[in-house]
């Protein structure tokens, strides 16, 4: 692993980072007086002054900024306002069920997506592919909260077998699981397509072929492996768009996780919240689209060259 | 659009302009017509003020269920108000946000990138950087934050709308540009005298428009999705307007009651994104030669 690469894109990470916490400490303070939003437009100018005093916010900006950053290394994102506790503590009583969610939705997006990919990339043209495709691009333009709305409409008004809020049971993951996995699924068989194409035309299949191997063989052994290397380089998207997806969803399925506790607490101002939560996505954004970088240069011997070049 | 797309489809593209339009993209342009006939007129073929309450007819069922009537063709909400009227009125709000969203983000990338081209160093730096903030966060998860710390307002929303995306505008003008600078044309205006303004406007940018109209085609079904799911999770679109999102998600608390609440929005959204969706895709196949 070239260390200057390695510098260069932590250094960017880190960047990244702060530009977000910054971010969120602009809109913050530009949004209105704190004191205001805390104690209410009716309190008296001294409980307000006094409040100022109390949390330095008569400081100039540069140092609220600085101990705000500090504040944040620690772990101290504040108090929430509707439930009396810290805020970080609030949202981490969230985050298993959000990642039971994420986690299993993944896995399935990726057991229907890829196979799917590869099918309609060894029968290309085919109506079967042509199909796929067509499905593929009607899963990709439909808002994953519509997609849930009319499983509702099937399994809960029409057939009545599942639950449509909660989380106790297997029952209660069955629509959501779908409704998430649904067009990611699209979207990953669409790129595993193209991918298997690229490399199903390149010189060394035809050498395979000519040596006598047979086709499924030179599927497995050189096609597949050449194949998921472009496919790592979305697994920043991928993330992101299961973060995003889990928003929606959560609030379909009145999912207790992050997604329903961050939408709640926008509704409600609680700005600790979230604060904490854009905080927490946006570290692991960051964590993930650097860990594609190196786990892509580890895989592809070329671009580990390239890089070393640099 | 129509007729700016007709005009920048060019002479090359006479012979694949005689194969026939793929009876799917004629359904699209049926569905999308429609809808833009409907917001143009919402006006005149509402039956009912989209706000007006009727407590008298609360949850009443569509025409053709029992209990139904022709008063109200696509039955009422929890308030007695008229379905299909607020539907109309929905569709209106919902493409004029996109509309302003999809122009505004398309005018923002555009210009952004031309700076980004024109002056390179620490502007280059600032508004790469600015792409790169916007990758690392979804910006679904971006909009909520703004939304929580300032109140919902009609004009922060669509401000928000205009920001999605300017990011790919800014990236495609910005390396167009670059190339565009060193050709023989933009060399020769800029040695007669041209302002960078003139030659980044007059000469520059119709040489790329093609490739920013594709852009467009493709931002706007994404700008419709981000519109109807922030207004769905309550944070876009405020009542008393209306849109498409947002009687979706009013809706969804009625969905084992009364169905008819946020299923007709629901199919509406669902037909309309995939027939502009269906239509950018085809678009993008005629218009962007780099796909032939």
């Amino acid at each position: 692993m070239p260390w200057a690469f390695l510098a260069r894109k932590l250094a960017r990470a880190f960047v990244t980072i702060l530009a977000i916490v910054t971010f969120v400490f602009i809109i913050l303070r530009l949004s209105g007086d704190p004191a205001v939003q805390i104690l209410g437009a009716d309190a008296s100018f001294e409980a307000l002054e006094a409040f100022r005093e109390k949390w330095g916010l008569n400081d100039p900006i540069w140092q609220q900024y600085l101990r705000y950053l500090g504040d944040l290394l620690h772990g101290n994102f504040g108090i929430s306002l509707v439930e009396g506790k810290d805020a970080l503590e609030v949202v981490l009583d969230r985050l298993a069920k959000t990642l039971q969610l994420m986690g299993l939705s993944g896995l399935v997006t990726l057991i229907i997506g890829i196979p799917i990919g590869i099918y309609a990339a060894l029968h290309r043209d085919s109506l079967r592919d042509r199909a796929i495709m067509a499905m593929g691009v009607a899963a990709f333009s439909i808002p994953s909260f519509v997609i849930g709305i009319f499983l509702i409409l099937l399994f809960s008004v029409a057939l009545r077998i599942l639950p449509t809020a909660g989380s106790d049971t297997w029952r209660h993951y069955v629509m959501p699981v779908i409704t998430m996995s649904t067009i990611d699924a699209a979207v990953f068989a669409r790129l595993t397509r193209s991918a298997m194409l690229e490399v199903l035309s390149r010189p060394y299949m035809r050498t395979a072929l000519a040596k006598g191997v047979r086709w499924p063989l030179a599927v497995r052994r050189h096609a597949l492996p050449n194949a998921a290397i472009p496919l790592v380089t979305i697994v920043g998207f991928f993330v992101g768009s299961l973060i995003a997806g889990g928003v929606v969803t959560e609030n379909v399925f009145a999912w207790p996780g992050i997604g329903r506790l961050l939408v709640s607490s926008v509704q409600n101002r609680d700005s600790a919240v979230v604060q904490v939560i854009v905080v927490m996505i946006a570290l692991s954004m960051v964590t993930v689209n650097f860990a594609v970088d190196m786990a892509y240069g580890w895989l592809d011997p070329r671009i580990r060259q390239l890089r070393a070049e640099e | 659009m129509a007729v700016d797309v007709k005009v920048a489809v060019g002479e090359g593209e006479r012979r694949r302009r005689r194969r026939p339009v793929p009876f799917l993209i004629l359904l699209s342009l049926l569905i999308v017509g429609a809808l833009v006939l409907v917001a143009c007129f919402a006006n005149w073929i509402a039956p009912y003020d989209y706000a007006g309450i009727d407590l008298r007819a609360r949850l009443a069922p569509p025409a053709w269920l029992p209990k139904g009537t022709m008063a109200h063709i696509l039955g009422t909400d929890e308030l007695g108000r008229d379905v299909l009227s607020r539907l109309i009125f929905s569709i209106r709000t919902s493409l004029i946000v996109a509309l302003l969203g999809c122009i505004i983000s398309a005018i923002l990338g555009t210009c952004l990138g031309f700076l980004s081209a024109h002056f390179r160093g620490w502007v280059d730096e600032v508004v790469m950087g600015a792409v790169d903030f916007q990758a690392a966060l979804p910006f679904i998860i971006l909009a909520l934050a703004v939304v929580a710390f300032f109140d919902s307002n009609i004009v922060l929303f669509v401000g928000l709308m205009g920001i999605y995306g300017w990011e790919r505008y800014a990236r495609l003008t910005r390396a167009m540009t670059l190339s565009a600078l060193s050709h023989g044309y933009a060399v020769a205006v800029h040695t007669l005298g041209a302002r960078p303004v003139r030659v980044y406007v007059l000469h520059i940018l119709p040489n790329i428009a093609n490739t920013l109209i594709v852009t467009m085609t493709l931002n706007f079904p994404q700008i419709v999705l981000l519109e109807t799911s922030l207004s769905f999770l309550g944070v876009g679109i405020q009542p008393p307007m209306t849109s498409l999102g947002n009687m979706v998600g009013f809706g969804r608390d009625y969905l084992l009651t009364a169905w008819w609440i946020a299923i007709f929005p629901a199919a509406t959204i669902f037909l309309g994104t995939l027939g502009i969706s269906l239509l950018g895709d085809w678009l993008r196949d005629r218009l962007d030669p780099t796909l032939r």
